[in-house]
């Protein structure tokens, strides 16, 4: 199937808009190829992942395309960099490498893109509306746009996003069309205690199991009406995309694609309808954690980063205690901004907490060096601490954590899990 | 064996079937080419230069980097199998494309027979023919 290209297009190709503008408009062209679209269509935004280095390539790339005077044509915000440009925490990178860092975060901002440098974009301002196009980056933005906004994209890779972003469209495929969007499989919670619904660490640990049993398929979780606040939908879309590649999920009477079971399943009847167990729940939970001992080196929570209720938590359950562990809180500008008014980074701070703005632990070197166990909240800084930093992992809830950076080994809440 | 053609080209070199999906992220070392995905069963192995044979993507975006910069460090497999084409991680193709960087075909083919080219030495033509 030949893609139709209109008047603009094909003047775009001829390379009369600029080679950054030609070289974006190709890159989509040809992923619409390999995915089989039939079109493209108008996008209302772009969430960028493609400015963390990840070595020099995606540098030269970013710098080609500024060398051919390529502008966002729709509003575009910025996942992390491998930076702290806010000064607030210190990365590790040798010289070439964080001047390559510096030089792609700057060819990123060149084009136009916003530098809100957050992995949690939909906090800071970025909601399109229900139902709209847009083409966003980052398996945790994409998930939560899809899920929690009712926006329409795609799992956008690095230099799709910007490539979109630039031309203005996307491939018309997949999550784009609302019969791609249905639920398939019926997921049911409601045998679950009520004092596990209602807890913060239920929602990383469920996203785990969802992603793994999921792995690109599409649930409608039935059975947490009236449980999951914004921050659980961050924290379980986040999980299911780690150990998953979930890019949609439906939670009936939360989520605006179901408002019921049936409208999530678009009429239809669903292929399986799973009844989960605490046994499967403590499975997820198990996996984790990886590591053998009891002692901690550090602990970094903020993955997805921070809203500014989670760092008010943080202070809350700091009660005053110092931490007796390096402990990183990563989070975005628009949070940082806030913490600094109300006076909530000064507090932290002075208890032991590094703020970490613009980027984190797990995609630049920041974490004390020779490694040693990780404790975190995050489902998704559990997927990726090992690989990403030598760290192994002790899971817990924010509780958890906390209580185990003020006396340096772990210590659990196991009640819940009962 | 007839593979389908996402992006041309043709390729020689031993298969490495995967047992598990991966993420590219945080699961492939950009620079070296080994799986460092710590829970992953092919860890510790080198994808570089083989022909890569994926079962199925799972996990961050960012994979389309780990990939360009695998092509651009000379770290890349000789080629890609898959049971379908996948956005993320077929965008470093084609952005190498974009940099006159080198190629790494890629082609589509169902898992199952993914499983039975496994350790062989094989040549895939510029039409998707396999022959071991």
């Amino acid at each position: 199937m030949a893609l139709h290209f209109t008047k603009d297009d094909e003047a775009i190709l001829a390379g009369h808009k600029g080679m950054g503008a030609k070289m974006a408009l190709r890159i989509v062209a040809e992923t619409a190829r390999l995915m089989s679209a039939p079109r493209l269509i108008p996008i209302a935004s772009a969430h960028i992942d493609g400015a963390l280095y990840h070595g020099d390539s995606g540098t030269l790339f970013a710098e080609k395309l500024v060398e051919g005077e390529a502008k966002v044509a729709v509003r575009s915000t910025l996942n992390v960099g491998a930076l702290d440009l806010m000064g607030c925490s210190k990365q590790r990178l040798p010289p070439h490498e964080r001047d390559m860092a510096k030089r792609m975060m700057r060819a990123y901002e060149k084009m136009g893109c916003e530098p809100s440098w957050t992995c949690s974009p939909y906090q800071a301002g970025h909601r399109p509306a229900l139902g709209s196009d847009v083409a966003w980056g980052e398996s945790n933005a994409v998930v939560f746009c899809n899920s929690v906004l009712g926006a329409r994209t795609n799992r956008y890779g690095d230099f799709l996003d910007i490539a979109c972003a630039i031309a203005g469209r996307a491939p018309d495929y997949g999550l784009h069309r609302t019969e791609n969007r249905r639920a398939r499989f019926v997921i049911d919670v409601s045998g679950l205690s009520e004092q596990l619904r209602r807890a913060d660490i239920f929602y990383p640990v469920l996203g785990t199991w969802f992603g793994l049993e999921m792995t690109n398929d599409i649930g409608v979780v039935d059975g947490l009406q009236g449980f999951p606040n914004e921050d659980n939908l961050k924290a379980f879309g986040a999980a299911s995309a780690s150990s998953g590649g979930v890019g949609l999920f439906h939670i009936a009477g939360v989520t605006p694609e179901a408002p019921t079971v049936e409208a999530a399943l678009q009429g239809q009847k669903p292929e399986k309808v799973i009844r989960v167990t605490i046994d499967m729940v403590l499975g997820a939970l198990k996996r984790l954690s990886n590591a053998s001992s009891e002692a901690i080196d550090a602990i970094a929570i903020g993955s997805p980063h921070l809203s500014l209720d989670e760092t008010h938590a943080l202070l809350t359950l700091l009660n005053g205690r110092k931490v007796a562990r390096p402990f990183f809180a990563c989070t975005g500008r628009h949070v940082l901004r806030a913490i600094e008014a109300d006076g909530t980074r000064s507090k932290l701070e002075s208890l032991g907490i590094t703020i970490v703005a613009d980027t984190c632990v797990v995609v630049t070197p920041m974490l004390p060096e020779g490694g040693g166990v990780l404790m975190t909240n995050s489902g998704k800084f559990a997927h990726y601490a090992t690989g990403n930093t030598g760290y192994t992992v002790q899971y817990g809830s924010l509780k958890d954590c906390v209580e185990s950076a003020v006396s340096g080994h772990v210590i659990r809440d196991g009640g819940l899990w009962q | 064996m007839k593979a389908h053609v996402l992006i041309a080209g043709e390729a020689r070199g031993e298969v490495l079937a995967l047992s598990h999906p991966i993420s590219f992220w945080g699961g492939v070392d950009p620079r070296t080419g080994d799986i460092i995905d710590a829970r992953h069963p092919e860890r510790g192995k080198n994808i570089g230069g083989k022909i890569l044979a994926l079962p199925g993507m799972i996990g961050s975006s960012s994979a389309a980097a780990v990939m360009l910069e695998l092509i651009h460090a000379g770290k890349a497999p000789a080629a890609l199998i898959m049971p379908e084409p996948d956005a993320i991680l077929l965008l470093g193709v084609i952005v190498a494309h974009e940099m006159e960087w080198p190629n790494c075909p890629a082609f589509a083919l169902d898992k199952t027979s993914q499983k039975t080219l496994h350790g062989k030495t094989i040549h895939i033509a510029s039409d998707g023919e396999i022959k071991i």
